[in-house]
C-alpha cells in the first residue's frame, strides 16, 4: 500500500476568475487510504480547489494527476467519475425523482425491448444499498430522504461508478451530533474497505476526531500540510488565519457602556431550525457581535430580530415589547433598524434610485395617504447621501450604478432612515472596499454612541473586533461570549467548534 | 450514454425475498394514484353528461369530443415534453397555423386565392413539417445556445410566426387544399377517424417514451436539477434541443390535423390555443416548475376540458357564453385537480 502512488496530487494550481486569484500556484497530495482534511477560512479556495478536483473545472496552470496517470479531459465526464466523486453541500439528488432512479440516473437498466426495466432498476439499487449498508427504501421519492440519508445515498452512488476518491464538502454542517456520529462510523468502515476521503469542515474537532492529514489553505494559497497529531490545535488555527496576532491594535478601546443604560434588545429561548433555545440582550449604546459559521445560524438569529425569519419558540423583546414573530413591519415599527445579509437579494432594488431604496422603509414620512413628496423624498435622500458620504451625483442616480461600497451605504441609509433604537446589521462590510468599510463601521460606532443598541452577525473578524462583546454561536447554539479584546486565535478557533484553553 | 457498469447477475441473484416485498408495491400504488387524480373528476362529469343529454356516453359523441380534441392534444403533448424540462413554448398556437400555411401557400395553384402552385401537392405534408422542426430549431436556437429567456423568446416568436402566415396569405383564408393534406384530418382507419388514431398512438408512445426510457427519464432531471442532470453524465443541451425541435414538428403536424379537418387554412388558425393547452397541462399534473408531471396525466388533462365542454353544448348553453365558460371550466378543473391531487400546484 506504501508504495501506492498518491490518489491524487495536484501541483501549481492556479486559478483567477477576472481580476481575483482563487488558487495562486496550489498543491495537494491525497494518499491512498487517508482521510485528509482541507481546513482555510472562507475566500481561502478550497471551493475551487475541490472543483478542480473533480473536473468542474479546468486550472489555468498546474497539473491534477490520479494515482499518477493525468487528469482525464474535462469533456469525459465518466472518466472523472471513475477516479473521483464530490458529495456537495447542495445536493445533486434529483427529489422529483426516486431513490433507485437517482442512483442508476442515465444507466438504468434496460429490457431487450431497450425500454427501461424498472424491477431491476429497484433490485439494482436495493443492492447497491445492502452492499454499503445504507438503510434507505429505494422505492422512496428522494425528497422524503433527510440530509443524513441523502449523503449516504450520495455516497453509495459515487462507490457505484468505480470512484474510491470522495470529497466531503462540509459533509457534518447540516447534521446533528448522532448523525455526525453515524456518517464518521461509516467514513471510517468505508477506510478500511480502502475509500479515501478528502474531507472539508469549519470544525477542527472533527478534522481531530476522523483525519488522518490535514492541509490549510490560507489566501488562494497552500500554507501547511502535516499529519493531524503532530499538528497541535494552536498552530492549526495560527495558519488559518495567518501570522496577524494583533489584538485590536488600531482602534481605540470602546468605553464601556453605562450600567444602567437600558436593555433595548431581549432574546429568550428563542428557538426554530436553525438555531436552539438562544438568549441574550442587548443595553442602549451597546455593540454586539455574533460570530460563528456560515451554517451556525446566527444570520437567522439576526434575521428573526428583524422579522424575516419566524422562531418557533421563545420570544424577542424589543424596548420591553414583544414582537410579532415573522413580521418585517412590526419590527421596524418597534425601531429595528436592519441591514440584511446579501445586498444584491435583500438590500435594495437596483434600478430604483437611491432615493427611493432609501426611503423604502420610512413610506409615512413621505407624505399623507401613501402618497409620495417627490421633494421630500429628495430631501430626506440627500441628508442620507451627506451623512453617509455617499458618492453619487444626486438622490436620482440608480443603486445599480453606484460601487460596492456606496451600494451597501444605500442600505445603511435606510436602515438608519427610521431612527432606530436597535440596529441589526449582517455581514455589513460584505464585498465592500476597505475606505467604506472602516466609514461603515464608524458609522456603526457613532449611532452605538447615541444610544442605539446594535447587533452585528458576522465572521468577519473586523466587523466583530468594535463589539463590546462578541456571542459566538456554534452548530445553532450560543457557545461562547468574548468581551472586547479577544485574540484573533481563540475567535476563530471558538467559531470553528473548538477551544483553545481546554 | 451507454457505458454502465451493467448489473452483475450472481449478486442479482442475492436479493433478499424480504427486502422486495412491502415497500415498492406501495409505492408503485401511490404513484399511480397521483396520476390518476383526475379520473373521478371524469367520472363525474360522464354521469352529469348523461343526466343533461343521454347522447352523452353514446359512441359517436365520445368519438366526436375524441376527434375535436385530438389536435389540440397533440399540442398538450408536445407541450408537457417542454415543460417537464423546466422551458416553455408559447410559438406552438402560430406553428400550428403556420405550418400548413406555408405548405398551402406553396401548394395551392395559382390564381385562386393567394396559392402559388410551386410544388405538387404531394408536397405539402413534407413541407408543412419541415417548417415544424425549423421553428423548433430557432427556438432551441435562442434558448439553448445563446440562454436566453423561454417565455420571452417564444412569445416573440408567436407573434413573428402569426405575422408570417398573415403576410403570405393576405389574411385570407387558403381553400383547394391538395388531398395529402386533407388525409389526417378526413380518413377513417377502422371506423374511427385517423386523427383520433394518431392522437392515441402518440400519447401511448408519449407514456412509454418518458416512463420507460433513457432519453424521456433524462427529461425529468433536467428538469428537476439540471446541474445534477449534468453530472450524471447527461447530454442536457443535446436533449433540450431534442425536446424543442420535437415540440415543434408535433405543433406542425397538429396544424396539419387540424387544416385537413377544416379543409382549409385560416390565418387565424390556433389563435388563442396556448392558453387552453397551459391549462390542460396543468390540470393534468403538469408542473410549470419542471421535473414533474405525466403524460397520463396531462391526457387526462386535456380530456377533461373537452368533456365538460361538450357537456355545455349538449346542454344547449347559447354560443355567446362559450367563451366566459370556458375560462371558467378552466378554473373550476384547476380547483378540482388541486383537490384530488392534494398537491400546492407550481
Amino acid at each position: 500500500m506504501d508504495t501506492a502512488p498518491p490518489v491524487v496530487e495536484a501541483a501549481g494550481i492556479t486559478k483567477r476568475f477576472g481580476s481575483t486569484v482563487a488558487l495562486r500556484d496550489a498543491h495537494i497530495t491525497v494518499q491512498q487510504g487517508e482521510t485528509h482534511a482541507l481546513v482555510g477560512r472562507n475566500g481561502a479556495g478550497k471551493s475551487t480547489l475541490v472543483s478542480i478536483l473533480t473536473g468542474l473545472q479546468a486550472p489555468d496552470e498546474g497539473t491534477v494527476l490520479f494515482g499518477g496517470e493525468r487528469a482525464p479531459r474535462m469533456t469525459d465526464r465518466d472518466a472523472w467519475r471513475h477516479r473521483v466523486a464530490c458529495v456537495y453541500q447542495k445536493s445533486t439528488i434529483i427529489p422529483q425523482l426516486t431513490v433507485a432512479e437517482n442512483l442508476f440516473l442515465n444507466r438504468h437498466a434496460r429490457t431487450r425491448s431497450g425500454l427501461i426495466s424498472w424491477q431491476t432498476v429497484r433490485r439494482q439499487a436495493r443492492e447497491l444499498l445492502d452492499t454499503w449498508s445504507v438503510a434507505v427504501d429505494a422505492g422512496a421519492p428522494a425528497d422524503e430522504l433527510s440530509v443524513e440519508q441523502r449523503q449516504f445515498v450520495e455516497i453509495a452512488r459515487a462507490l457505484s461508478f468505480g470512484a474510491r476518491f470522495i470529497v466531503l464538502d462540509e459533509p457534518t454542517a447540516q447534521l446533528d451530533g448522532a448523525a455526525i456520529e453515524r456518517l464518521f462510523a461509516r467514513i471510517q468502515e468505508l477506510q478500511r474497505q480502502g475509500v479515501t476521503f478528502l474531507f472539508i469542515s469549519h470544525h477542527l474537532e472533527e478534522v481531530y476526531q476522523i483525519c488522518d492529514t490535514v492541509t490549510v489553505f490560507r489566501d488562494a494559497r497552500h500554507i501547511v500540510t502535516a499529519p493531524v497529531q503532530d499538528l497541535p490545535r494552536a498552530d492549526l488555527v495560527a495558519a488559518m488565519t495567518g501570522e496577524a496576532a494583533r489584538t485590536r491594535s488600531g482602534l481605540p478601546r470602546r468605553p464601556d457602556v453605562a450600567a444602567d443604560a437600558a436593555e433595548l434588545l431581549s432574546v429568550t429561548g428563542l428557538g426554530s431550525d436553525a438555531y436552539h433555545d438562544v438568549a441574550f440582550s442587548v443595553r442602549s449604546g451597546e455593540i454586539v457581535g455574533l460570530a460563528g459559521a456560515a451554517s451556525s445560524g446566527r444570520t437567522e438569529l439576526a434575521e428573526t430580530v428583524a422579522g424575516l425569519h419566524t422562531a418557533v419558540a421563545g420570544e424577542v423583546r424589543v424596548a420591553g415589547r414583544r414582537l410579532r414573530p415573522g413580521s418585517v413591519p412590526a419590527a421596524l415599527a418597534a425601531g429595528v433598524g436592519f441591514v440584511p445579509q446579501d445586498r444584491h437579494h435583500q438590500g435594495y432594488v437596483p434600478e430604483m434610485s437611491i432615493a427611493d431604496n432609501g426611503t423604502l422603509t420610512v413610506p409615512e414620512r413621505l407624505g399623507p395617504q401613501g402618497l409620495i413628496n417627490g421633494r421630500r423624498r429628495d430631501a430626506l435622500a440627500r441628508e442620507m447621501i451627506d451623512h453617509l458620504a455617499i458618492k453619487a451625483p444626486g438622490p436620482g442616480q440608480h443603486v445599480s450604478g453606484l460601487s460596492g461600497g456606496n451600494q451597501q451605504k444605500v442600505v445603511m441609509a435606510r436602515a438608519l432612515a427610521n431612527d432606530p433604537g436597535l440596529l441589526v446589521l449582517i455581514n455589513p462590510t460584505a464585498g465592500v472596499d476597505v475606505r467604506s468599510k472602516e466609514f461603515l463601521l464608524g458609522k456603526v460606532e457613532e449611532t452605538a454612541a447615541a444610544g442605539t443598541a446594535v447587533v452585528i452577525a458576522s465572521d468577519e473578524l473586523d466587523d466583530l473586533r468594535l463589539c463590546d462583546r462578541v456571542l459566538v454561536m456554534f452548530q445553532g447554539r450560543i457557545v461562547a461570549e468574548k468581551r472586547s479584546g479577544w485574540h484573533d486565535h481563540d475567535l476563530v478557533a471558538a467559531m470553528e467548534g473548538m477551544d483553545l484553553h481546554v | 450514454m451507454s457505458e454502465t457498469t451493467t448489473p452483475d447477475p450472481t449478486t442479482a441473484q442475492r436479493v433478499r425475498r424480504g427486502v422486495a416485498g412491502a415497500g415498492p408495491v406501495r409505492r408503485i400504488a401511490f404513484a399511480r394514484l397521483r396520476d390518476l387524480a383526475l379520473i373521478p373528476a371524469i367520472i363525474v362529469i360522464a354521469i352529469v353528461g348523461q343526466l343533461v343529454n343521454p347522447v352523452f356516453l353514446q359512441t359517436d359523441n365520445l368519438v366526436n369530443v375524441l376527434q375535436t380534441m385530438s389536435e389540440m392534444a397533440v399540442l398538450v403533448l408536445a407541450e408537457t415534453l417542454v415543460l417537464i424540462v423546466k422551458k416553455m413554448d408559447l410559438s406552438q398556437e402560430s406553428t400550428v397555423g403556420l405550418a400548413p400555411g406555408i405548405a398551402a401557400w406553396l401548394t395551392v395553384p395559382a390564381g385562386a386565392g393567394h396559392g402559388l402552385g410551386l410544388l405538387p401537392g404531394a408536397w405539402a405534408v413534407p413541407v408543412a413539417l419541415a417548417v415544424g422542426l425549423v421553428v423548433g430549431a430557432v427556438n432551441a436556437l435562442f434558448i439553448i445556445r445563446f440562454g436566453l429567456n423561454g417565455f420571452i423568446v417564444t412569445l416573440g416568436m408567436l407573434i413573428v410566426l402569426r405575422g408570417l402566415l398573415t403576410g403570405v396569405s393576405g389574411g385570407q383564408t387558403f381553400f383547394n387544399l391538395p388531398g395529402s393534406m386533407l388525409y389526417l384530418g378526413t380518413a377513417q382507419w377502422l371506423g374511427v377517424p385517423a386523427s383520433v388514431w394518431v392522437c392515441l398512438i402518440l400519447f401511448a408512445a408519449g407514456i412509454v417514451v418518458l416512463g420507460a426510457t433513457s432519453f424521456g427519464r433524462s427529461l425529468y432531471a433536467i428538469g428537476g436539477n439540471i446541474d445534477a442532470a449534468k453530472a450524471a453524465g447527461i447530454r442536457t443541451d443535446r436533449v433540450l434541443w431534442t425536446v424543442m425541435v420535437t415540440a415543434g414538428l408535433l405543433a406542425a403536424l397538429s396544424g396539419l390535423m387540424l387544416s385537413g379537418r377544416l379543409a382549409s387554412v385560416a390565418s387565424a388558425q390556433g389563435n388563442g390555443d396556448i392558453f387552453t393547452v397551459f391549462a390542460a397541462a396543468v390540470i393534468g399534473g403538469i408542473s410549470l416548475n419542471g421535473g414533474k408531471g405525466s403524460m397520463f396525466g396531462a391526457f387526462t388533462g386535456i380530456l377533461l376540458l373537452f368533456l365538460i365542454q361538450n357537456v355545455l353544448t349538449l346542454g344547449g348553453v347559447p354560443a355567446q357564453w362559450i367563451g366566459a365558460l370556458n375560462g371558467a371550466i378552466i378554473l373550476v378543473a384547476l380547483v378540482i385537480s388541486r383537490i384530488t391531487g392534494g398537491k400546492v400546484q407550481d
